[in-house]
């Protein structure tokens, strides 16, 4: 699948800016961060900032963005739709949260409601992103259970991380929180790695026999394309990657996304003189990784049309 | 709404599922179909059909049929070398009008539909805001995306013929159905198990493509029949030479051109 820059800047931003809101929503009202105006304030613009700015390339990506407004209403049938539903509905109680919790600095019955509304539409939205491609039977690297998980753990990974960069920015570190940063980085690394054996070892049901049902006389090969050059099929679902590529990139993305982070998350756990500048680099590490990261799930994502164009497996 | 349609049945019970039968035996590979489609649906229903750089160094456009080849039974030994048993066959794919296909499920305006009195599986050009999510969902291929329009476009099963009062009755078919030279296109009601079209999927062993993926596609395909054995193997048989009564003119030009 080609990988569109817009869509992978949407649900990187926006998987770490509901991840950052999902802590904030559920910490802040319970009193477990700094007691600072400014604190909050940065934080919870930069956590729906994230968000923003996100759903706002994904709306870029659209043939039609000025009709942008009617992809909520198929919430019946579409996880696409029920994204939509999901990130406009969650805007609600987050404005509510971020004027009680960040401006007025409250941590009452109404930052705390609010704040679990939030977070539960937090996740949901981040599900919800997870689903659209999890329920797309023709690409078997997304059609399976390892993607909703990832999608969950890697949005709280990297929301954690940009916390935990903000509380040392404060001052504020504190060891349970560099514990919890360390318990995510390397549960979302497993379920990544997970994800990465599954699709290097489980083939997809689809085969050039099964797509032509020429099966019956033996094996199929491709013997002529219906067209010289190239069309839309071919550039949006055709996109190929070297696996000499593939191997170096996710080797990045392992290091940077996961590797590197761990390890500075643990030297500012070990070394509190050291905390900032460690956690700075962590957060700096995974938001390169992290796009390398799905960058990589489009471009290893491999589409049952291509079955029509001489690919032997997809 | 793009969940689908709940069951309409005719009159006389049946739900009626307009689709097309696909002959891999007598296609000849020849595109007519294709440019036929293009031709008529580049002002029908879902116009335009655009072109990008038509005349230029990268031609890029929206198509709804496409003719692939492929060689089957490749272990039998190859087609193309002249000898061995494996067989070159045209393979013609559009639409497919499946009846549980997601392209329709997925779309998040209700662009995409499925009609519940005939199955046809239709985008409202209107509706789409070109998410391309549909294309996504389509294990086949049948939906190209109009960069000029910004929309999803699909074949439309020509609707704009079928029931068009204006056109003689036996030209109300699509358009690739109607130009094929060898009749390898068949339109019908598939819903219909003694219409025309149900016949020969029963009589032919008509399959689906890709039945792992579920979509249930309204549209079949006949396999090739068996190829007959060849008798003679073209490398033994024996050189021509000139039959020895000649006359003097021809055995001198056989000789000047025997050099």
């Amino acid at each position: 699948m080609h990988p569109a820059f817009s869509i992978i800047f949407f649900t990187t931003a926006a998987g770490a800016g509901y991840g950052l809101l999902l802590l904030l929503a559920l910490l802040g009202p319970a009193g477990l961060l700094p007691d600072s105006r400014a604190f909050a304030v940065v934080s919870t613009g930069l956590a729906l900032g994230l968000v923003a700015v996100g759903l706002l390339s994904s709306v870029i990506h659209l043939g039609h963005p000025e009709r942008a407004w009617r992809a909520v209403s198929q919430w019946k049938s579409s996880w696409l739709a029920r994204e939509g539903v999901a990130a406009l509905v969650t805007f609600l109680p987050a404005a509510i949260f971020a004027v009680s919790w960040a401006l007025l600095g409250r941590t009452g019955a109404v930052a705390g409601a609010s704040g679990i509304a939030t977070a539960i539409g937090a996740v949901v939205t981040v599900a919800c992103t997870a689903m659209i491609y999890a329920s797309l039977k023709p690409i078997h690297q997304w059609h399976n259970s390892w993607v909703l998980p990832n999608y969950l753990l890697l949005s709280a990974m990297t929301g954690a991380v940009l916390l935990n960069a903000l509380l040392h920015l404060w001052r504020a570190g504190r060891p349970e929180f560099d514990a919890l940063v360390l318990v995510l980085i390397a549960l979302s690394g497993l379920a990544k790695e997970g994800y990465w054996t599954f699709i290097g070892t489980i083939p997809a049901a689809s085969t050039p026999e099964t797509a032509t049902g020429l099966g019956r006389w033996g094996r199929v090969r491709f013997l002529e394309s219906p067209h010289s050059e190239p069309n839309y099929l071919l550039k949006e679902m055709g996109f190929a990657i070297g696996r000499k590529h593939s191997v170096r990139l996710r080797l990045i993305a392992r290091t940077l996304g996961f590797t590197l982070p761990l390890l500075a998350t643990v030297l500012a756990l070990g070394l509190p003189a050291a905390a900032l500048p460690a956690s700075l680099l962590a957060a700096l590490a995974v938001a390169l990784g992290i796009i390398i990261e799905r960058w990589l799930f489009f471009a290893e994502a491999r589409h049952t049309v291509t079955l029509y164009y001489g690919a032997t497996t997809v | 709404m793009t969940s689908l349609p709940t069951a309409s049945p005719a009159a006389d019970g049946h739900q009626k599922k307009l689709g097309l039968v696909i002959d891999l035996d007598t296609c000849v590979g020849c595109h007519a179909c294709a440019v036929a489609c293009k031709e008529w649906n580049t002002g029908g229903h879902m116009a335009p059909l655009t072109d990008l750089e038509p005349y230029g160094r990268a031609p890029d456009g929206v198509w709804f049929n496409r003719i692939h080849t492929f060689e089957a039974g490749v272990e039998s030994g190859s087609a193309v070398a002249g000898c061995g048993a494996s067989r070159t066959t045209h393979f013609p794919k559009s639409c497919l009008h499946c009846e549980t296909p997601d392209c329709v499920t997925v779309c998040p305006t209700g662009a995409s539909y499925k009609r519940a009195e005939d199955g046809i599986v239709l985008v409202d050009e209107d509706l789409c805001i070109g998410c391309k999510l549909c294309s996504w969902a389509c294990p086949y291929g049948a939906r190209e995306f109009d960069t000029d329009t910004g929309t999803m476009k699909k074949c439309t099963l020509c609707i704009d013929r079928i029931y068009n009062k204006n056109l003689e009755e036996v030209d109300r078919v699509p358009a690739c159905v109607m130009v094929c030279p060898v009749s390898a296109r068949h339109f019908g009601d598939l819903g219909d198990p003694s219409s025309n079209v149900s016949r020969l999927v029963a009589d032919r062993g008509g399959f689906d493509l890709m039945p792992e993926i579920g979509y249930k596609p309204v549209n079949k395909y006949l396999p090739p029949r068996p190829a007959r054995a060849v008798p003679v193997a073209i490398s033994t048989a024996p050189a021509v030479s000139p039959p020895a009564n000649l006359n003097l003119l021809a055995r001198w030009a056989d000789r000047v051109l025997s050099r």
